[in-house]
């Protein structure tokens, strides 16, 4: 089991979309794989092109913008 | 107190405690089966093994029966505890392979497939319900008998027990599912309690939540069921909440409170139609209301939006919905008005169902008259019709049941009179609102005077003051309506109900005051983390301890704490009392989201005496606990990681200077109808100063024009005292010939410039502006005939009470021209009352007049269906046209003669009259250029654009902008007043302040990094970035300003901006960055 792949997620949410969403899915108990490190934002245009480049150059294995 | 230790963390606990308990208490998780809060320790499932040491003895033991003792040491995760409990649950699932329960548990540690002959059995003789059954209900009814393989739960002898109460604990308490059926201990048949909210349609929990956005969202005991409340025993409940909350004293209590107002909003309820026999409601399981109905197609329903049939769970492919069922009907037991909403349910109804189930379902729409006149709305009907609806104008005679498979046969008579069949696999009755007894007895208490169908009586002019003083009603009570229009009326009642209170208005207010702001500029961060329980929903699953102990190893972190329930009040205040004594200068709260308790954290954080963004939230319910039930390891590695990423962004925190800005307490209301007067005056009347601009040399607007309203009272009268009371009014200056030019400024201060020269400044502005009549030039003889009317010319004669109505034998009403066409696909929502009305005023005139009304839909909404009525039965013919095949007007031996094909004879028949009047439509005035002015939009149509078509309908998208009357859709005048009346309530949420405060979470540029490339100002979606150029040491700067009121602070500057001139404050760049380098481990 350790030895399986685990992708680590950056996930940009927006605060009145998304994120809020990710709230939804705890209130529904919605079970998904613990892989994704949300980070909350006031909106998803606010993700600068070079935030994202950072997290995959620093080692992210995925960057998501949900907005 | 003993001390001992659990995992080689020491512990502190009472004389007593079993080591289960110990260890729960420190957050760490011992799987059992047979523990249960409240009842005696059993060992019975033995899964709880640990390793004990005391002296030098080490043993392997169920920790739920050991009770700790002083210097015990003990180990719950060592390779030899795993293994043993490997082999207890290896018996049990043995004992019991089919349980899923078992079966999970078992995958979590390690055991795939039992290693014994397989039993059948669901029984693990944990004897949990044995013990509930015994200590907490004091009843016995079950036992553990027989011994070694023969020993079960049962009853005495196996015979049906005669002292157990059906409470259903041993079911509620079993791990494994064995009591599924405790008829089988009683012999009697438990009764489901039914989910009221679900109108019954699944079961409920004796505890629960009245509905998911019930306010408060408390769960409440049902008392009538509740076996404490009956007899004392159990209390289950009680014993179970880590809180405390349950508080079985409360009791309903009379209260007393001194008012100035009341505002009655009893709304509605839907009418029963089981004693309609010949719907077979009640009587055949596929028949729905479509309340019912309603919360079957709801997510959040019995079957989570899954459209089943009650007879077999079948998914229905083929749907009828009827219609009018209990109202626009003079059959006893059923209503004569129309009830308003019940088309647009049926509409929407099938819409949403053919999204469950598919494009392949056959719906069809059993009605009279499509009734869908509010805004939006005939689009949604042509939208429906264009999907494949059926629409069969028709009234249904029956709905029988058809064969042995739950499917219905619905008769129903065509418009040509033919008898048809058709079978449908459900049939859903759109079902009227009715006022119930005890609402008509509430009103009858208060003295307030019902009309004769039980709705509140009222005039047009004032709609939703009652005729007792002071008391105010809106909604459903004052008349059939939909749920725009219920909320409008409540912000109605509200303006009329404060008008006589505008004195005291603000003297019942406490301040919150909060202490002085601590200095935290150039201090390095000390960071408190507290670390939530949340009761079990944290705890039970993260290992709350491990991520308290492994904030503490962060940089900057100076407290760590864990709280039970952090939100509680006792707790807030503790952890304040903890930020003064640590001087800790950030703050982390380590627990649900954000968005619903920030603020809650934040005002801890003033209380504490520290700037309210010095304070960051780490989502580890929402966004871990709640989401990884199953993998409490790798939920606590999270957890671990978000207090990580909150403390890494908290560290970078500054506090942010609290926005607030002056309102200019007055108001500009544009239009000087009855909508705008009645605005102007309401505003006026709380003290506030009004500015009334009126394009026009007269107030007054089209009601100059109009001769009654549809409950007949006649309008001049009401209009002149209204006019009288404006123009007298100290607080309001009238502005004539007044246009708005130029406008500048934001809510709470707008400089609005008039026609006139002079510019008003004001905090709000409410648009009244009306709309005019469609001129149909060239049709129907318009403009080419003087015989030939517009509505509101009709109404004019009628006030003359002119010769040539005297004189005329014969009189005509066009409907719909103009409108609810491809050009205008819109309802004008006035026509067929007036029409209406006006037909049955001329039959009063001159009885003998012969009355043709050519219609599509007769739109006679509420109660106006009475008047409907009553014009029938005064022998005004109603014919109705298909509008591929509207009537032909032609001269004719000086009279005026019209072909018509009929619906019913099928054939063209012809008509002469002295008299045709046009209902055309209502046309918005040019509304672009205010549009333009105050940044609000207007729909394809022309008329302005509410923000929210349900919740804020006379809101525009633009703060402190409102919309009421004709300029928003066309409607009658006594809605345009309640929507006058419910601007004045929204404006008044903003005049009634001093200070707007506003969010600091807004853009701040850097003016040394910025050189005015200006990207951030196309990219700004709220128009908030202005460019400027400066002097500075001998050139021309340019750098960008950020208006902080219309700055929402989405941060699409910061995201365009390529030099880093520009941010957000409290997302900056940094913030962000450290986030993720946290995220990812990297600090």
């Amino acid at each position: 089991m350790q030895d399986r792949y685990e992708p680590r997620i950056i996930a940009f949410c927006c605060n009145w979309c998304s994120y809020a969403g990710a709230d939804l899915a705890g209130v529904s108990r919605i079970q998904y794989p613990p892989n994704a490190r949300i980070i909350r934002v006031m909106c998803s245009g606010m993700v600068h092109p070079n935030l994202v480049i950072n997290a995959l150059t620093k080692g992210a294995d995925g960057v998501l913008v949900c907005g | 107190m003993i001390n001992l230790t659990i995992n080689d963390r020491p512990v502190e606990v009472q004389p007593g405690t079993t080591v289960l308990e110990a260890a729960r208490q420190m957050g760490i998780n011992i799987p059992t089966l047979c523990h249960y809060e409240g009842v005696k320790p059993y060992g019975g499932c033995r899964l709880c093994l640990v390793e004990v040491t005391l002296g030098p003895r080490t043993q392997l033991t169920a920790s739920c029966t050991y009770p700790v003792a002083e210097g015990l040491k003990v180990l719950t995760d060592t390779e030899g505890v795993l293994e043993g409990r490997r082999f207890v649950m290896d018996l049990l699932l043995s004992r019991c392979p089919e349980v899923p329960v078992l079966q999970e548990m078992a995958r979590q540690l390690g055991v795939m497939e039992p290693s014994f002959a397989k039993g059948a059995s669901d029984c693990i003789l944990c004897g949990k319900c044995v013990r509930v059954c015994h200590e907490l209900q004091h009843v016995g009814a079950i036992g553990l008998v027989g011994r070694g393989a023969k020993r079960e739960v049962t009853t005495p002898f196996g015979e049906f027990s005669k002292i157990c109460r059906t409470c259903g604990a041993c079911e509620f308490v079993c791990p494994t599912g064995h009591f599924a059926d405790i008829g089988k201990v009683s012999g009697k048949t438990p009764k489901p309690k039914l989910s009221e909210f679900n109108v019954g349609l699944n079961s409920r929990g004796n505890i629960y939540r009245l509905y998911p956005q019930a306010v408060p969202n408390t769960p409440v005991i049902d008392a009538k069921n509740c076996v404490h409340l009956l007899t004392g025993d159990c209390g289950v409940c009680a014993q179970t909440c880590p809180a405390g909350a349950i508080d079985y004293e409360q009791k309903e209590q009379d209260l007393t409170l001194k008012v100035g107002s009341v505002i009655l909003a009893p709304g509605f309820k839907p009418f029963d139609p089981t004693p309609l026999k010949a719907y077979g409601y009640g009587r055949y399981p596929n028949v729905f209301t479509s309340l019912e109905f309603e919360r079957i197609l709801s997510p959040g329903g019995p079957f989570q939006g899954h459209v089943k049939r009650r007879s077999d769970g079948k998914e229905p492919k083929k749907i009828a919905w009827l219609h009018c069922v209990g109202s626009r009907s003079n059959k006893e037991g059923e209503k004569p008005y129309c009830s308003n909403f019940c088309c647009m349910v049926a509409l929407k109804q099938a819409i949403i169902a053919r999204e469950h189930i598919g494009p392949d379902l056959d719906m069809a729409l059993f009605y009279m008259d499509m009734r869908t006149p509010r805004k939006d709305f005939e689009k949604y009907y042509v939208r429906i019709k264009d999907q494949g609806a059926r629409l069969i104008r028709s009234r249904v005679h029956t709905v029988r049941s058809v064969g042995n498979n739950g499917d219905l046969e619905v008769r129903y008579i065509t418009e040509t009179g033919e008898v048809q069949d058709e079978t449908f696999e459900a049939v859903v009755l759109s079902v009227g609102m009715v006022i119930p007894p005890a609402t008509k007895e509430l009103a009858i208490n208060l003295d307030v005077p019902l009309g004769p169908n039980d709705f509140v009586m009222a005039s047009c002019f004032e709609p939703v003051t009652t005729y007792r003083e002071g008391i105010y009603s809106c909604g459903a009570f004052n008349g059939p309506k939909d749920i725009p229009q219920t909320v409008m009326e409540g912000s109605a009642a509200a303006a009329a109900a404060s008008r006589a209170l505008a004195a005291g208005r603000g003297t019942l207010i406490r301040e919150k005051v909060f202490p002085p702001e601590v200095e935290v500029w150039g201090e390095p961060p000390r960071v408190g983390v507290f670390v939530c329980n949340c009761g079990l929903n944290i705890g039970g699953v993260a290992d709350v301890p491990a991520i308290a102990a492994y904030a503490r190893g962060i940089a900057g972190v100076e407290y760590v704490q864990e709280n039970l329930f952090s939100c509680s009040q006792d707790a807030q205040a503790q952890m304040a009392e903890m930020i003064r004594e640590h001087n800790l200068n950030r703050v982390v709260v380590a627990a649900c989201s954000p968005s619903t308790h920030a603020p809650i954290f934040q005002d801890m954080l003033r209380n504490a005496g520290l700037n309210k963004y010095l304070f960051e939230m780490a989502n580890i319910r929402n966004q871990c606990t709640w989401v990884h039930l199953n993998e409490p390891g790798a939920a606590t590695a999270k957890c671990q990681d978000l207090v990580n990423m909150a403390v890494a962004k908290a560290r970078l925190l500054q506090p942010l200077e609290y926005i607030t800005v002056g309102i200019n307490r007055k108001a500009l209301v544009i239009g000087g109808g009855v909508t705008g007067m009645t605005s102007a005056l309401a505003l006026a009347d709380q003290g506030y100063e009004v500015h009334l601009a009126e394009r026009k040399d007269r107030l007054g607007g089209n009601a100059l024009k109009l001769h009654t309203t549809w409950r007949g009272g006649l309008v001049r009268p009401r209009l002149e005292a209204l006019m009288d009371k404006v123009t007298k009014h100290p607080q309001i200056t009238i502005h004539y010939h007044a246009i708005v030019e130029e406008v500048s400024g934001i809510v709470g201060n707008f400089n609005s410039k008039l026609s006139t020269g002079q510019t008003i400044n004001h905090g709000i502005v409410v648009i009244a502006i009306g709309a005019e009549p469609y001129r149909p030039e060239g049709l129907y003889l318009y403009k080419q005939n003087p015989n030939v009317l517009l509505s509101l010319d009709l109404d004019l004669e009628i006030t003359k009470k002119s010769e040539r109505l005297k004189k005329a034998q014969a009189a005509a009403f066009i409907q719909c021209v103009g409108s609810r066409t491809p050009e205008r696909p819109y309802c004008n929502k006035v026509c067929c009352a007036h029409a209406v009305e006006n037909a049955i005023k001329l039959k009063v005139v001159n009885p003998d007049m012969d009355i043709y009304v050519f219609y599509r839909d007769m739109r006679t909404y509420g109660e106006r269906e009475t008047m409907y009525q009553r014009a029938r039965e005064k022998g005004v013919i109603f014919i109705r046209y298909l509008v591929a095949n509207p009537p032909v007007v032609e001269e004719a031996d000086g009279r005026i003669k019209i072909t018509v094909m009929d619906q019913i004879l099928q054939r063209p028949v012809e008509f002469r009259v002295d008299l045709l009047t046009l209902a055309t439509a209502i046309i918005p005035h040019e509304n672009a250029p205010l549009a333009e002015l105050y940044k609000i939009n207007l729909n394809a149509e022309g008329f302005f654009t509410e923000a929210h078509a349900k919740i804020k309908p006379v809101e525009a998208s633009t703060e402190g902008i409102y919309l009421a009357g004709l300029c928003h859709y066309p409607k009658p005048l006594q809605e345009s007043v309640a929507e006058a009346l419910a601007c004045a309530s929204r404006a008044n949420t903003i005049l009634s302040r001093e200070f707007l405060q506003l969010e600091s979470i807004i853009s701040n540029p850097i003016d040394e990094n910025c050189d005015g490339c200006a990207f951030c100002v196309d990219a700004c979606p709220f128009k908030a970035i202005t460019l400027l150029e400066y002097m500075k040491d001998g050139s021309v700067k340019k750098t960008v300003e950020v208006n902080a009121v219309q700055c929402k602070g989405c941060g699409s500057c910061m995201a365009t901006c390529p030099k880093q001139g520009i941010y957000v404050a409290g997302f900056t760049p940094e913030q962000l960055e450290a986030q993720v380098e946290a995220a990812l481990g990297l600090i």
